[in-house]
């Protein structure tokens, strides 16, 4: 074996046990998000300072419309709800029902990333017009690339909660949690970027 | 829920190569990556020494005559970033911390082993990127802090390849810094208390507080400057409407608390070595717990001590000022408990103790200089001078590198089993020691004189000073001849350590030397009192 499978690991805890400790990923994953918290806000702080000192500059536009992200907070705000419901009928062993809450939060997700899209398309200002424009690209552009990361893990723990072969088993709950609290992560950060982004 | 290890499975020792080839595989043993951190670490700083001593033979003569005034930024930009992101922080977090920590909480290995030997294979290839950046159309020649509108102004190329490899050098120091908080926190024995570990892991802890907190926002900022590089943007460009000074406060929010990422540990470190041969119990333990908290709180909220001149409105000088006169208190309350656990103890003067007597020495000096750099009349007269650069030097060199020979020195007999030759070792410190002091002690005078620094001319009336100076930086280069000669010859025929020569406690002494893959053969030893000498050894075997 040239990969330590926890999940094996865990299953195979009968036999030629050495040492136990307590599971402590959850830990690692949560200090990761810290740190991937502070790089969201350091964009947040360079972006609000822009705001204070940086005047728009005459004739640049800078505009946003509402409806898209708001639309896209909703997505987002139900995608955790979907995504908390999977966990729950994973733990009771249902693992069918599990996998159609998954393929649902990801799908909610990809229509996400789409609206996205949909509004860099139909935005009056492109990426290099001026500081704010700029800011708005890198920020959603980053959260963005958090959302397809999110999505790609979903689909995976989707594929490995089938009924039969998977590893994802009411046993094995960590990959499926892990991909939760990263996903809640970034819905989180949404609604700060929304807040910062769209309505200050 | 709790996870069944079967050490066999984990460490996969029968797939893993024996000897010396393991150095160069995958390992997952933490002694392994930690040996693999040292050794990768100090061969960037061969490097990076040999450019700090094409700066000083150019600086021996006013004119730009050893080489073109770019080719000297592009070899400054590179020696500092070298030194800093390749010898420094991966030697004094990663080499020791992965070869000590794990001992120190009684564990077996790493909370992730695996993210371990991730963390330490990054550094090879950006490395490898960082050098090749120079050797490219248009090297990096921005300094180490890559300010803008330099950095996007200048070649880029070079520039970029720079970027990336700090990006990644930054991912690597992450991943470790995830990985010692997991470890101190969750993988201590059972029965082994907080208040009860050795000072080292106390400061690593703070370390990786550090690095999980300011990292990112140097990496989320390196990326905007690559934007304004290649996508044309203008976050930090003046010309598009951006603004330079957004990029040094975020520069500057990971890079001084790098300052303490730098030095804590070096704290720790010295902290250990000390009391093992003073023969006496660290003074003071848990103030200097709180010192160490202390130091990290304050040390996220002075950065701007750094940019004085960047037109900060005055609320934010004296802030700032104030914050970091603060600093200064931890700090001074560590010194004391250094000198107090000197005081009146059985001091055998050997290579580890002198270089960590030389680390006082020099760390109170360049403490001194930063409370004085620290007060804005004063910044604003030397700022950007040659008094940066010996206060800057006077920390990291006088501070983390001695410290890092310190425990070379002390630890040497137990990773290898052989101990070093102390002759060899006391010449060693001996022209250091000189050496530094006669090519940084100088360069005070330089800065309080008006020179700047980052330039390869200067008024002909600095010459004899820098003459001196870079006599010592020669002095320097040769120290590494005795340290390499000593570590070859007692690799190859050293006196046997055995397991415990310097009679010290902590629980890396409490195994053989090397110590196994497990690191006891037994069940881990509970050290509860780590510093307890002074007592009758027997008592706490």
């Amino acid at each position: 074996m040239t990969t330590l499978d926890s999940s094996k690991e865990i299953q195979k805890n009968n036999s030629e046990v050495h040492e136990t400790h307590e599971d402590f990923r959850m830990f690692g994953l949560i200090t990761f998000l810290i740190a991937d918290g502070m790089t969201f806000a350091g964009f947040f702080a360079a972006y609000l300072t822009y705001k204070a000192v940086n005047p728009l500059p005459d004739g640049a536009i800078y505009e946003l419309e509402l409806p898209i992200p708001t639309l896209n907070t909703i997505l987002l705000l139900v995608s955790s709800a979907t995504f908390h419901k999977a966990g729950k009928a994973l733990l009771k062993d249902k693992n069918s029902d599990s996998q159609k809450w998954l393929f649902l939060t990801a799908f909610l997700g990809i229509i996400f990333l789409i609206c996205q899209l949909f509004e860099y398309f139909h935005l009056p200002f492109g990426l290099t017009d001026n500081l704010f424009a700029s800011t708005f690209y890198a920020l959603t552009g980053f959260h963005g690339l958090h959302v397809t990361l999110g999505t790609l893990m979903i689909l995976i723990i989707a594929w490995q909660s089938r009924i039969n072969g998977g590893r994802l088993t009411s046993q094995n709950m960590f990959p499926l949690e892990a991909v939760e609290l990263y996903w809640h992560f970034v819905d989180g950060i949404w609604v700060v970027l929304f807040i910062i982004l769209y309505l200050l | 829920m709790t996870i069944s290890i079967d050490p066999q499975k984990t460490n996969n020792e029968s797939l893993q190569p024996k000897g010396w080839l393991r150095y160069f595989s995958f390992s997952l043993d933490h002694k392994v990556i930690g040996i693999q951190y040292l050794v990768c670490g100090f061969l960037f700083y061969l490097i990076g020494g040999t450019l700090a001593s094409a700066i000083r033979i150019e600086l021996a003569s006013p004119m730009s005559d050893f080489m073109p005034r770019d080719v000297y930024n592009q070899v400054l930009t590179l020696h500092g970033t070298i030194m800093i992101f390749l010898w420094i922080v991966p030697v004094v977090n990663g080499a020791f911390g992965n070869y000590l920590i794990p001992f120190y909480v009684g564990a077996r290995d790493m909370a992730f082993p695996r993210l371990n030997a991730v963390a330490f294979w990054l550094i090879p290839p950006s490395g490898f990127m960082l050098v090749a950046s120079y050797f490219v159309e248009g090297a990096a020649q921005a300094g180490w802090t890559a300010y803008p509108p330099l950095s996007i102004t200048t070649p880029q190329s070079g520039q970029i390849i720079w970027i990336l490899s700090v990006l990644l050098l930054g991912g690597s120091s992450i991943f470790g810094g995830i990985n010692f908080i997991a470890t101190i926190i969750k993988l201590r024995r059972p029965g082994l208390k907080l208040m009860q570990l050795p000072m080292y892991c106390w400061a690593m802890l703070g370390t990786s507080i550090l690095v999980v907190l300011s990292t990112p926002v140097l990496a989320g900022t390196l990326i905007l400057l690559s934007f304004d590089i290649i996508a044309n943007t203008g976050f930090f460009n003046p010309v598009l409407g951006g603004n330079v000074v957004v990029y040094q406060h975020l520069f500057w929010f990971y890079s001084h608390p790098a300052v303490y990422i730098m030095v804590l540990p070096a704290f720790g470190l010295v902290s250990e070595i000390l009391p093992v041969h003073a023969r006496k119990p660290l003074f003071g333990y848990t103030t200097m717990v709180f010192s160490i908290m202390g130091i990290v709180v304050l040390g996220l909220v002075v950065w701007a001590h750094h940019m004085f001149t960047s037109g900060t409105p005055p609320w934010m000088r004296l802030f700032f000022t104030i914050a970091t006169a603060f600093i200064a208190v931890p700090t001074g309350i560590k010194f004391f408990n250094w000198v107090a656990t000197l005081w009146g103890g059985k001091i055998s003067i050997n290579s580890a103790m002198l270089f960590s007597c030389g680390f006082i020495i020099n760390f109170v000096f360049g403490g001194i200089t930063g409370v004085a750099l620290a007060q804005v009349p004063f910044d604003i007269h030397v700022h950007d001078t040659y008094f940066v650069v010996a206060h800057f030097h006077y920390i990291v060199y006088g501070g983390t590198v001695f410290i890092i020979f310190s425990s070379i020195y002390h630890w040497f007999p137990k990773v290898t089993g052989k101990m070093l030759n102390e002759k060899l070792g006391i010449l060693h410190f001996t022209i250091t020691f000189i050496g530094f002091n006669l090519c940084f002690a100088p360069q005070h005078w330089l800065g309080l004189n008006g020179m700047p620094r980052r330039v390869a001319e200067y008024d002909p009336q600095f010459q004899f000073v820098n003459q001196i100076s870079s006599l010592g930086a020669l002095l320097m280069a040769i120290s590494t001849i005795p340290f390499l000669i000593n570590v070859f010859l007692s690799l190859r025929n050293g006196k046997n350590a055995g397991d415990n020569p310097w009679n010290a406690l902590t629980s890396e002494w409490l195994t053989s030397s090397p110590p196994p893959v497990e690191n006891w053969k037994g069940e881990a030893p509970l050290v509860e009192e780590p510093y307890g000498y002074g007592k009758e050894i027997s008592e706490q075997k």
